[in-house]
């Protein structure tokens, strides 16, 4: 029998950084540098917004958890476990792709992972979200190269990016201190240190194709804090917005 | 109620008047989109389906409609049930539904043999000048389904029903 306070802490990090990513990648409808790229953050921001629905949904139906509308708009901030690379405002275009590619390969190595899953719902979900972000890396791996290779502004650019959202990315894989063992063991998923290599693949060839270095990573700091309730200052004034409509009326019926 | 005498075929060619409301051309049997169809007496009956991407904003108009027209249709009581066991592939559209995309302005997908590469997006055949002189300008297009190609023989852009595992 698996932990169900272990499979909550882990679906709700899962899902949390699929609901502020997407709520930050919706930000750029409207304004992306070309109409593709509107078009590609927007239909991304609806993606991830539903893949959240999707595992709200599972801690409602499998957990007893809340309904899923409440779940994303009610909660105070410190009930959230979104990892702080979600939170950050989208920048430049620059930083908002970087981020993408790196959240997208995270989340691939991470659905790939739970189709072997012992809690059968992430099966289920995972092979469907799994054939869907393979557009999503295919979108940013693309992206990553043609700006790098474009010019010596364009390579630039992409590096102070990689730069200044890779410790903010390696936070993505902050283990928790009570439920990592419990879910390994149980084989839930394979924990957040062997998903972290397998981002590191994912993301190594692709950096190494376009000619960005990648940081030493024993060097940096990831910046953990999220799974444990512990945000940014950007994280507040964006759940109030989200939240805006939803709070005028919650008994509403949409 | 009738329900006794009413078969999964009657089932089946009712749906075939449900059409998908982004494309109207297809039904939601030439999109692979029907799972099951369960008969019980004195229930009413159960009509199993799975969306294409999992975020597909038409989902709940499409399950209402498919109560309501079966119900029409039949004269019977209609469930519909979000079907959790499968998944859809682009490669449970229907040979004629690819034909019927085509001539509808919009690429099918390529038949899927393993996995999506980024490969097969490529040289995608334009569904207005049957060109192959063509590119993937974006992974996505108006809808969650869509990709936007570039004909470079008849300059024109169009739309792709991307392939999906």
């Amino acid at each position: 029998m698996i932990s169900n306070a272990a499979l909550a802490d882990l679906i709700i990090k899962m899902a949390d950084d699929e609901l502020i990513q997407g709520h930050r990648n919706s930000e750029w409808t409207g304004l992306g540098p070309v109409m593709e790229e509107d078009i590609a953050f927007s239909s991304m921001a609806q993606d991830k917004i539903g893949h959240a629905w999707a595992l709200y949904r599972i801690l409602h139906e499998h957990l007893g958890g809340e309904d899923p509308d409440r779940f994303a708009f009610m909660r105070p901030e410190s009930a959230f476990k979104c990892a702080h690379l979600v939170e950050m405002p989208n920048g430049g275009y620059d930083f908002s792709l970087m981020r993408h590619f790196l959240f997208d390969h995270a989340e691939t190595a991470r659905y790939e992972s739970l189709q072997d899953s012992s809690f059968e719902p992430f099966q289920l979900l995972s092979k469907k979200i799994k054939g869907e972000l393979k557009y999503h890396t295919l979108h940013a791996n693309a992206f990553i190269m043609q700006l790098s290779k474009a010019s010596e502004e364009g390579y630039a650019r992409m590096q102070t990016a990689l730069n200044d959202t890779i410790a903010l990315a390696a936070g993505i894989f902050e283990p928790s201190a009570a439920h990592e063992e419990t879910l390994i063991a149980e084989k839930v998923y394979p924990g957040e240190k062997e998903l972290y290599h397998r981002w590191l693949d994912r993301i190594y060839p692709v950096l190494v194709n376009a000619s960005l270095n990648l940081p030493d990573m024993d060097s940096i700091t990831p910046a953990y804090g999220g799974r444990q309730g512990f945000h940014t200052t950007y994280l507040g004034p964006l759940l109030k917005e989200m939240g805006e409509v939803f709070n005028l009326d919650t008994e509403a019926s949409w | 109620m009738m329900s006794a005498t009413i078969s999964q075929e009657d089932v089946y060619h009712a749906l075939e008047q449900v059409m998908d409301p982004e494309i109207p051309v297809l039904s939601v049997i030439d999109l692979g989109m029907i799972t099951g169809v369960d008969i019980t007496e004195g229930q009413p009956v159960l009509v199993r389906m799975i969306p294409t991407f999992a975020a597909c904003p038409a989902v709940s108009y499409i399950k209402d409609n498919i109560r309501t027209v079966v119900e029409k249709a039949l004269g019977v009581a209609v469930t519909v049930e979000i079907d959790k066991h499968v998944h859809w592939e682009s490669n449970r559209m229907t040979a004629a539904a690819k034909e019927k995309l085509k001539n509808f302005g919009i690429a099918p997908p390529p038949v899927l043999e393993g996995d999506v590469r980024p490969e097969i997006m490529l040289n995608t055949p334009c569904p207005h000048c049957g060109s192959e002189h063509t590119y993937l300008r974006s992974p996505f297009g108006s809808t969650l389904c869509r990709a936007i190609h570039y004909c470079k023989s008849c300059g024109q852009v169009f739309e792709q029903f991307k392939p999906l595992e």
